[in-house]
């Protein structure tokens, strides 16, 4: 199809040359330096300035320790690191190591070869590094026994609520409850003249976590493992279709901003920061990320966030302390260089792990961190994590790639009223028959 | 093709009837210039273009993620499910849209501003590098700029519904409206480079032609109608193809504007392509798409230029 191009190739050629002449900087550049060191190529997603700082530091200090190292952070935005991710992995310029969300996308990529297998690594010497970590998030990162990513954190997805707007309206959060109570807290804020919720439609995934969590609440943790296995009723399960319904009443509400159909994640945290919606279903954190997304740099003061863990629906099987949310590693890919494996070894270990949950960025999953989570709402995640009666990773990435964008697909369709549940679950269905 | 011209013509020069026994110099003359000119060009065609066509061709029989080999082969099924997708349809759809904006609004569009432009007027340079401005433009940085400009919180749209006072309009948001917005952007985008290519071949119409007509008493309209726009005939034959063509191949813009949605109401072939190929890692599915965009643009490309270019 590019044949056709070939009229344009006048126009086109300048823009190419230019491509090519940068391409061959950059080679002469990247071997160059690898004469000096061993380059370690780190791609990450992390937008938060101060979070970045931290890991500059860490790199640094790591790198004043080992003479002949130079790790090189590299960037992709969430989206665009997803859809590059399988291209790069293939290519000579796969970095060495990078973000994992685990699941169904990580176990895909192990099972090509791609990533470098860490079980040998990480069981030397008595298991001294693998027993570094939470057991459970070495667990939710290996597969037939075999450890595919160094556990870097935990989290979970709850709701996060602007206080004053909360009080403005005179919506309490301690009287949500069950998904009815909420449903009416929605009205409430929404006669107030507040929009009631921030929600990312354009990038999908964040509108995913309420179908995922009512899933679970109907559900409860059989369910969805059935379904997930492809197993009885699979997705055209009653509880899942009943998840749907409650959905879809969600958006009969309108509780969204307007045009949060076309609302990026970051647009949504802006929104949120910008105390324009009244709540967000979001990650532990929200407090900072509001904050790097928000117009004016400052976003809402800690102290008037809340925060409120997804309600309970009536008669679902799920609990109210079954929670929906993160583990995530560093996957390792197989040609990394050593110096890549024990700088994710230092970077994930008590101590920096502890430094990291200090200034409010994760809920470590070093053994021996914990005593650095000091922010208050995110000590309320991981005390949520530690009472979690089921702990299931995102739909999206469990389900792996392509059953899980189409369960993003369908839950944006269902809250705006344009699918049923039915037809919902049925889209799901048929793509994960066709898995 | 004019050396080759020139060859011909110089053979029955020297030589009076025999042809054929004539012809070998000739092609032994030209031995070494096949050899050492055709292998590069052959090359680089094969390696870049059959090579890639002949893989997408075969991976769209496979159910494949990208990863390694592809070993599960499927048959026609990834274009069964292709034709039964309604993304897809819907794809199709907005492609016909875009092909038909283009050609009819974009198009006359172009020619109107050029007619105005071709003048050596006062300032005209100026308005020609205006209007040709947003074409120079990379189209993820055009699609960015637009979608702040449509942004209903922030943006110009905002900013102008504020001042009337009236609801704020989330066009990329809209189902309905999202489409019309990318096609706006679309024309906005690509007139200019389309007016060039008029004033290009403005400038080479014969001004001597047209003073026959005015002599002639030819209105204004009848001059353009009757002696510009035939004599302009394999310009415009040119501009269509063009805009047919990149109709089809639309991606760049999209992206950063809508990213195909909301619910595919503004997917292409390109980015359901991207979409649901690439990063669903479906790689025969997007390998059909390929193909199937593939055999569209082959046939509308050859068959354009059959019936319409013949004589260009």
């Amino acid at each position: 199809m590019m044949m056709l191009e070939r009229g344009l190739a006048p126009l086109r050629a300048a823009r190419l040359s230019a491509l090519a002449a940068a391409g061959g900087m950059a080679l002469l550049f990247g071997t160059s330096q690898a004469f000096a060191d061993t380059v370690v190529k780190w791609l990450h997603l992390e937008t938060v300035p101060a979070h970045l700082k931290m890991w500059e530091d860490i790199a640094a200090k790591y790198e004043s320790e080992h003479p002949g190292v130079d790790i090189q952070l590299q960037f992709l935005e969430n989206e665009a690191f997803k859809a590059k991710l399988p291209t790069l992995l293939q290519s000579d310029d796969a970095p060495h190591f990078f973000y994992s969300w685990g699941g169904g996308v990580l176990k895909q990529q192990s099972e090509t070869g791609a990533l470098m297998d860490l079980t040998e690594a990480m069981r030397a010497d008595g298991a001294a590094w693998e027993k570094s970590y939470n057991p459970a998030a070495v667990k939710g990162l290996t597969f037939n026994d075999r450890i595919y990513a160094v556990p870097f954190k935990m989290g979970t997805i709850s709701f996060f609520y602007n206080k004053a707007l909360f009080q403005k309206a005179g919506v309490k959060a301690e009287d949500i409850k069950t998904w009815d109570d909420f449903l009416k807290a929605v009205k409430t804020l929404k006669d107030a003249g507040i929009a009631p919720i921030a929600g990312g439609g354009g990038d999908k995934w964040p509108l995913h976590f309420y179908w995922s969590y009512l899933v679970m609440r109907n559900g409860g943790q059989q369910v969805f493992e059935d379904a997930k296995n492809n197993e009885g009723e699979g997705f055209l399960h009653p509880a899942i279709i009943k998840a749907g319904e409650q959905l879809a009443e969600l958006g009969t509400l309108e509780p969204f901003q307007g045009g949060y159909l076309g609302a990026t994640w970051p647009q949504t945290l802006g929104l949120f920061g910008d105390g324009k919606a009244a709540m967000i279903l979001s990650f532990e954190h929200t407090e900072a990320t509001q904050r790097a997304n928000s117009g004016d740099g400052k976003g809402l003061a800690p102290e008037n966030i809340g925060r409120f863990p997804f309600p309970v629906v009536e008669g679902g099987a799920g609990n109210a302390t079954d929670t929906l949310g993160g583990l995530n590693g560093w996957a390792v890919t197989k040609n990394a260089p050593p110096e890549a494996l024990d700088f994710v070894r230092y970077l994930t270990n008590a101590e920096n792990e502890r430094l990291m949950a200090s200034i409010g960025m994760l809920l470590p999953v070093a053994v021996g961190a914990e005593d650095g989570v000091t922010n208050p709402l995110l000590r309320a995640a991981a005390d949520q994590l530690a009472a979690s009666t089921w702990h299931q990773n995102y739909f999206d990435q469990d389900l792996g790639p392509s059953v899980g964008r189409v369960v993003n697909d369908a839950a944006v369709e269902i809250v705006s009223g344009q699918m049923s549940a039915e037809e919902g679950a049925r889209m799901i269905q048929d793509a994960r028959e066709l898995e | 093709m004019t050396d080759m011209t020139a060859t011909m013509t110089a053979v029955p020069a020297t030589a009076s009837g025999k042809k054929v026994r004539y012809k070998s110099p000739t092609v032994r003359g030209r031995l070494p210039v096949l050899i050492l000119f055709l292998p590069p060009a052959l090359l680089l065609f094969t390696v870049f273009v059959i090579l890639p066509m002949g893989e997408a061709a075969w991976y769209s029989l496979y159910r494949w993620n990208g990863y390694g080999t592809p070993q599960q082969f499927v048959g026609l099924r990834n274009f069964e499910v292709l034709f039964n997708n309604a993304a897809f349809s819907q794809a199709l759809i907005n492609n016909g849209i875009i092909i038909l904006v283009s050609v009819l609004l974009q198009i006359p569009l172009a020619l109107w501003l050029a007619m105005m432009l071709a003048h050596r007027i006062a300032g005209v340079v100026a308005f020609r590098l205006i209007f040709f401005l947003p074409y120079v433009l990379a189209d993820v940085a055009a699609g960015l700029i637009w979608r702040f400009v449509y942004d209903g919180d922030y943006g110009l749209v905002a900013a102008v519904a504020g001042f009337f006072g009236v609801a704020t309009p989330y066009v990329l948001a809209d189902r309905g409206l999202a489409i019309y917005a990318v096609l706006a952007v679309i024309i906005w985008k690509y007139f200019g480079f389309h007016m060039m290519l008029f004033i290009a071949g403005l400038q080479a119409v014969d001004r001597s032609v047209l003073e026959a007509a005015e002599i002639d008493g030819a209105t204004g309209w009848q001059k353009f109608r009757y002696v510009t726009l035939p004599l302009l005939g394999s310009t415009v034959r040119l501009s269509i193809f063009f805009a047919v063509i990149g109709s089809l191949q639309l991606f760049d813009l999209v992206m950063p504007l809508t990213g195909g949605g909301p619910s595919n109401s503004t997917q292409t072939m390109v980015t359901f392509l991207y979409t649901y190929g690439v990063t669903r890692m479906q790689v025969g599915l997007g390998s059909a798409v390929g193909v199937v965009l593939f055999v569209i643009c082959v046939t509308l490309a050859f068959g354009y230029k059959r019936i319409f270019m013949r004589h260009d």
